[in-house]
């Protein structure tokens, strides 16, 4: 048997010229992220010709703004849901990173910097406490970390009212070294079109952070690591893959996320509540499935993560535009979720199918 | 994003497939690719084992096991289940230690308490489940564990145009040329993944080749391909463990017959000394079967159709 010899049953299957065309487009079509994207414009669309305010500049800071938090989040549970996991204490670590940096800085006027500093490494502590329970134990993240999520969320509570006798906190503005942060975390340009189009420091992290992940998933070996933990955890050990770090080091991903995005909030309003951030861990999630992720892992894209941010940012002010109870946020989030879940199993059951 | 950058210093093989790699079949032959010891010429012994065994405390799993992997031969292990065949590979593969007998590699006594003291001799296994990822693209999968990069520091990347050239090149060298190395390899047919798995040892410089049951779970046509791909990597000078329970696939590309029950060696025989209907009755279990058979007569009466049946089989294999 020579070595060059083609095998005879391979010949049938030489692709047809003609297909490649149409392979190309379907190529395309198949990206995770291209649900969202059909999405995103179909959203902006409905608010840009059913209402008055959606498009001019000063109604588009605010979905931009809320997009932008949102999709700092949804980036960060998406590469942790592709490597296979969940992370529902993300809401609460947005509030835990904000009331930490904030007692410090209004309760002992510490050093902004070193607040900010302390609040990070709580912050990738406790996510690296939740991926080495995870990893570990090989409990669902989904039990694990709903345990952590009630301890934060308690804590929040309790602990700030512990100290400042109040449930948020209030003043940052007159503290020494808070312009220094705010100029990192909560300055903003404005750009006159018209109206005013104001663009927080919280959209150009978010640019940032679906850059960075994007380049992360599919330019390095780290990405293909984070594809295989999700998406055939004995395989990618077999092969030498170093599972532990990575899943570990996607939990702490998240919880750098819930850090930034205390900061972004911290420092753009000056003030923090004991709740921050609680009750949005499932709105992360969706994000990241309309954006193309698989609720089994394996399979899905930064950059659809960030559509569905954006979807979702739309949505909850375009529904406010319009004039309509906001409560219809949830509905609509609801039916959008299972309609994005039945579209990534199709895509998914084809992806597998032999051709 | 930060947090992601720590856990990159790992695998240094990583870089080394690069160079001589996409030269084709003979370059990589020659010279493996990620530095364990070249092939020896045709017919040498890589892999000698003396009367090997091993016990899990007072538990006897193998023992009195001799045979041997030459480079450019097929070792056929074949057993039913429980005969002692995956504490043979586990042994060969370096996941278990055994406890008698010798182990020799390239004339060297060895003993390998990791998978990967195998692989650094050039041993690699292929499991039944392939350790491939469904989802991802042929070309991921190909290098998953040991990506080659370019670049420095966080700014190191994935190569690429190289990994989806080599994967291409080494898969047409096994023989299965692919339309696209983009597709999912769930995608693949269970033959072609198989090949995919063993063309990935390959290239990563095994030089024994320990395929674990690669055609049980496959379909008559599937099995075909799966055996031409064994044939050739032995064709590329490789030696090869085949491990199965089904002598029709052993027969046609084995050289060298071991056979296992109940944890000990019935024999290890060279394909001249062994015809097929030889080795089908051995693995039935040629005496065991006219126990049998005689006890079926005595059951159920010498006209049964059973019992018939069975004598029939017994006396013209």
């Amino acid at each position: 048997m020579s070595v060059a010899e083609a095998p005879p049953e391979q010949a049938q299957e030489q692709p047809d010229e003609r297909l490649a065309g149409s392979h190309r487009t379907a190529r395309i079509l198949r990206r995770p992220e291209v649900g969202a994207a059909a999405g995103a414009i179909a959203v902006f669309a409905f608010f840009a010709l059913t209402t008055d305010s959606f498009v001019k500049a000063s109604g588009a800071s605010t979905w931009i703004l809320t997009s932008s938090t949102f999709g700092i989040m949804a980036v960060a549970v998406a590469l942790l849901m592709i490597g296979g996991e969940f992370d529902l204490s993300a809401g609460a670590m947005w509030g835990t990173t904000g009331l930490m940096t904030g007692i410090l800085m209004t309760q002992w006027n510490v050093n902004v910097w070193l607040a900010i500093l302390a609040s990070l490494v709580l912050a990738l502590g406790i996510g690296a406490l939740n991926g080495i329970l995870v990893v570990r134990t090989g409990l669902p993240s989904f039990i694990v970390t709903l345990g952590t999520f009630f301890v934060l969320q308690g804590v929040n509570l309790a602990v700030t009212k512990l100290i400042i006798n109040q449930v948020s906190v209030t003043g940052l503005n007159n503290v020494d070294g808070y312009t220094a942060g705010q100029q990192l975390f909560g300055s903003f340009v404005q750009i006159d079109i018209g109206t005013t189009l104001t663009l927080y420091a919280a959209t150009f992290w978010w640019i940032a952070v679906t850059a960075i992940a994007t380049w992360v998933l599919l330019r390095t070996k780290v990405g293909n690591w984070i594809f295989a933990v999700g998406g055939a955890l004995t395989s990618a050990r077999q092969v030498g893959v170093p599972v532990v770090a990575t899943k570990v080091g996607l939990f702490m991903t998240t919880a750098f996320a819930g850090w930034l995005v205390g900061m972004l909030s911290l420092f753009k309003t000056t003030t923090v509540q004991s709740t921050t951030g609680v009750g949005q861990e499932f709105i992360f999630i969706i994000c990241a499935v309309v954006g193309g992720c698989l609720l089994t892992g394996g399979y899905g894209s930064a950059i659809g993560a960030a559509l569905g941010a954006l979807i979702y940012g739309m949505v909850s002010q375009g529904i406010v535009y319009e004039g309509w109870d906001s409560n219809w946020t949830y509905a609509f989030l609801g039916v959008m979720l299972l309609g994005a879940v039945l579209v990534n199993n199709w895509v998914k059951n084809r992806a597998e199918a032999v051709r | 994003m930060t947090t992601q950058g720590s856990h990159a210093a790992k695998q240094p093989a990583a870089s080394a497939p690069a160079d001589g790699a996409v030269g084709g079949a003979a370059e990589v032959a020659g010279m493996p690719a990620s530095g364990s010891p070249a092939l020896p010429p045709p017919g040498t012994p890589i892999i000698e084992v003396r009367d090997i065994g091993k016990s899990y405390g007072s538990v006897i799993a193998l023992r009195d096991v001799t045979t041997s992997v030459r480079a450019g031969e097929v070792t056929c292990v074949l057993g039913d289940n429980g005969a002692g065949k995956s504490t043979f590979i586990k042994i060969l593969a370096g996941a278990h230690e055994h406890t008698h007998g010798e182990f020799l590699v390239d004339g060297i006594a060895r003993h390998m308490s990791t998978p990967r003291a195998a692989l650094a001799l050039g041993i690699a296994t292929v499991y039944q489940d392939l350790a491939v990822v469904p989802l991802m693209p042929v070309w991921r999968n190909f290098f998953l564990g040991s990506e080659p990069t370019k670049g420095w520091g966080p700014f190191s990347r994935l190569d690429i145009p190289l990994m989806k050239k080599t994967t291409k090149t080494e898969l047409k060298a096994m023989g299965i040329d692919l339309r696209d190395v983009d597709q999912p390899i769930g995608t693949l047919s269970g033959g072609e993944r198989q090949c995919v798995a063993i063309a990935r040892a390959v290239f990563f410089g095994a030089r024994v080749l320990i395929l674990d049951e690669p055609t049980a779970a496959l379909g008559v046509r599937q099995s075909g391909v799966v055996l031409k791909y064994i044939a050739k990597a032995r064709d590329r000078g490789l030696g090869v463990v085949f491990i199965t329970h089904n002598p029709h696939h052993a027969y046609p590309v084995g050289d060298r017959f071991m056979l296992l029950r109940r944890g000990r060696s019935m024999g290890d025989f060279p394909k001249g000394e062994m015809t097929l209907d030889e080795l089908v009755s051995m693995m039935a279990g040629g005496s065991e079967l006219e126990q049998l058979s005689h006890e079926l007569s005595r059951s159920l009466g010498e006209d049964s159709a059973v019992a018939k049946e069975m004598a029939a089989e017994v006396h013209h294999p």
